[in-house]
């Protein structure tokens, strides 16, 4: 009889464990869905209902473009230490080269695959 | 809608390279922690941010409180908060499909709709709406093999989201064509750099950007006169000349062949009154 009680309370308490995780799951999700959503809608929250948006806004909105840009390509190096062995050169010298070829053959396609291909080589023979 | 696919493919096949292995990444780290495709489908739709899902499969794992997810997940996407306004206008005309376009603006399809001109056979609204939703697609397919064989891939791999550096950089260049002043951009590199020396690398981004918007602030005036310039327009017309420097380079294919863009130009005029009132 203990030993029934002892494992129906076992299988309770897994049981439980199963559904918080399920109910903490679906919370987290929701909650991250929702936040990056709003996130992302946050400008509209703002100026969306409005007629058009002020002048300082649409500004704005069309000189951002190419200063976020340039952040990006930063933000994608952001992690690469300079002062030390192999100093980024992987990352800059593709980069480079994606540069040049982009510029001699005006294909983006064959420009961003060499250049990954390129960085892919570079990362494991440095 | 066919057709507005068929255009916007060749330009996300390198979303396409990046999405598919960051997407395995994603679910081989979901599986790792021992949650099972179904959660990597639903975090992929409803979700769908990259860094975003990868600390999702931490929080997952340590059960970690709501109110610190909440306060990471703020602060994690506060830089989708400034892509909006490139798109105020242009999602204006779109209708409620709008809702849908917002929501899949991450950094890879900001990027790419603000530096591609939309083909003159489609319209705006389909041609952004087929950039999202493919790029949506890859990124719920490359986690759904990350989950279910991402154990099977034994290549390695490392290195291979380069591509998404490389596609910046391509970005970029075609953006910077668009523009006949080079200023935004040399305040993006300086704010970017300098915040990234000051603050470290895991939270430089929000400086940056608020550095960015400050110094563009800041600048207005002469970056208005260089883009102005550039269309032959007087002082008077400043704002219009901006606001067109960003409509034009993407849509210089498109003039005249949508009602749409007329009724963004009603809009944009709109502003050369509004703009001599701010000064």
């Amino acid at each position: 009889m203990g030993t029934n009680a002892d494992a129906f309370m076992k299988a309770k308490v897994r049981a439980d464990a199963m559904n918080d995780r399920l109910i903490y799951g679906i919370m987290l999700i929701l909650l991250m869905a929702v936040l990056t959503y709003g996130a992302r809608l946050f400008p509209y929250l703002l100026f969306g209902r409005r007629d058009r948006a002020p002048s300082i806004i649409v500004y704005l909105g069309a000189v951002l473009p190419p200063a976020v840009m340039i952040l990006l390509i930063v933000y994608c190096l952001r992690d690469i230490d300079i002062l030390h062995y192999p100093w980024g050169i992987p990352s800059f010298a593709s980069i480079a080269s994606v540069f040049i070829l982009y510029r001699l053959t005006k294909n983006n396609l064959i420009a961003m695959i060499f250049g990954t291909l390129a960085f892919m080589v570079l990362l494991r023979v440095m | 809608m066919r057709m507005a696919i068929r255009r916007a493919f060749p330009f996300t096949i390198p979303i396409l390279l990046g999405y598919i292995p960051l997407g395995i990444a994603f679910g081989l780290m979901l599986e790792n922690v021992g949650y099972n495709v179904i959660w990597g489908i639903v975090s992929s739709i409803f979700i769908f941010s990259g860094t975003g899902q990868f600390i999702e499969t931490g929080f997952l794992n340590w059960h970690t409180a709501l109110y610190e997810v909440a306060l990471i997940t703020v602060i994690l996407n506060s830089r989708m908060m400034f892509y909006g306004f490139s798109f105020l206008e242009r999602h204006r005309l779109v209708g409620a499909c709008r809702y849908y376009l917002i929501f899949a603006l991450t950094d890879e399809t900001y990027a790419l709709l603000c530096a591609t001109p939309t083909p003159t056979d489609v319209t705006d609204r389909d041609f952004m709406l087929a950039i999202s939703a493919l790029n949506h697609c890859y990124w719920i397919i490359g986690g759904v093999i990350g989950v279910t064989c991402g154990a099977l891939i034994n290549v390695d791999s490392t290195g291979v989201d380069f591509i998404m550096t490389a596609l910046f950089v391509v970005l970029a260049m075609d953006q910077q064509k668009a523009y006949s002043t080079n200023e935004p951009a040399i305040i993006g590199l300086f704010s970017s750099v300098s915040a990234l020396l000051i603050f470290g690398s895991d939270k430089f981004m929000i400086p940056a950007l608020s550095l960015i918007v400050l110094l563009l602030v800041l600048r207005r005036k002469s970056i208005e006169a260089k883009l102005g310039n550039e269309g032959g327009r007087g002082r008077e017309s400043e704002p219009t000349a901006a606001a067109d420097a960003g409509n034009d380079g993407r849509r210089e294919s498109a003039d005249g062949r949508n009602s749409d863009h007329g009724h963004e130009c009603g809009r944009v005029h709109e502003s050369e009154s509004e703009g001599g009132r701010d000064e």
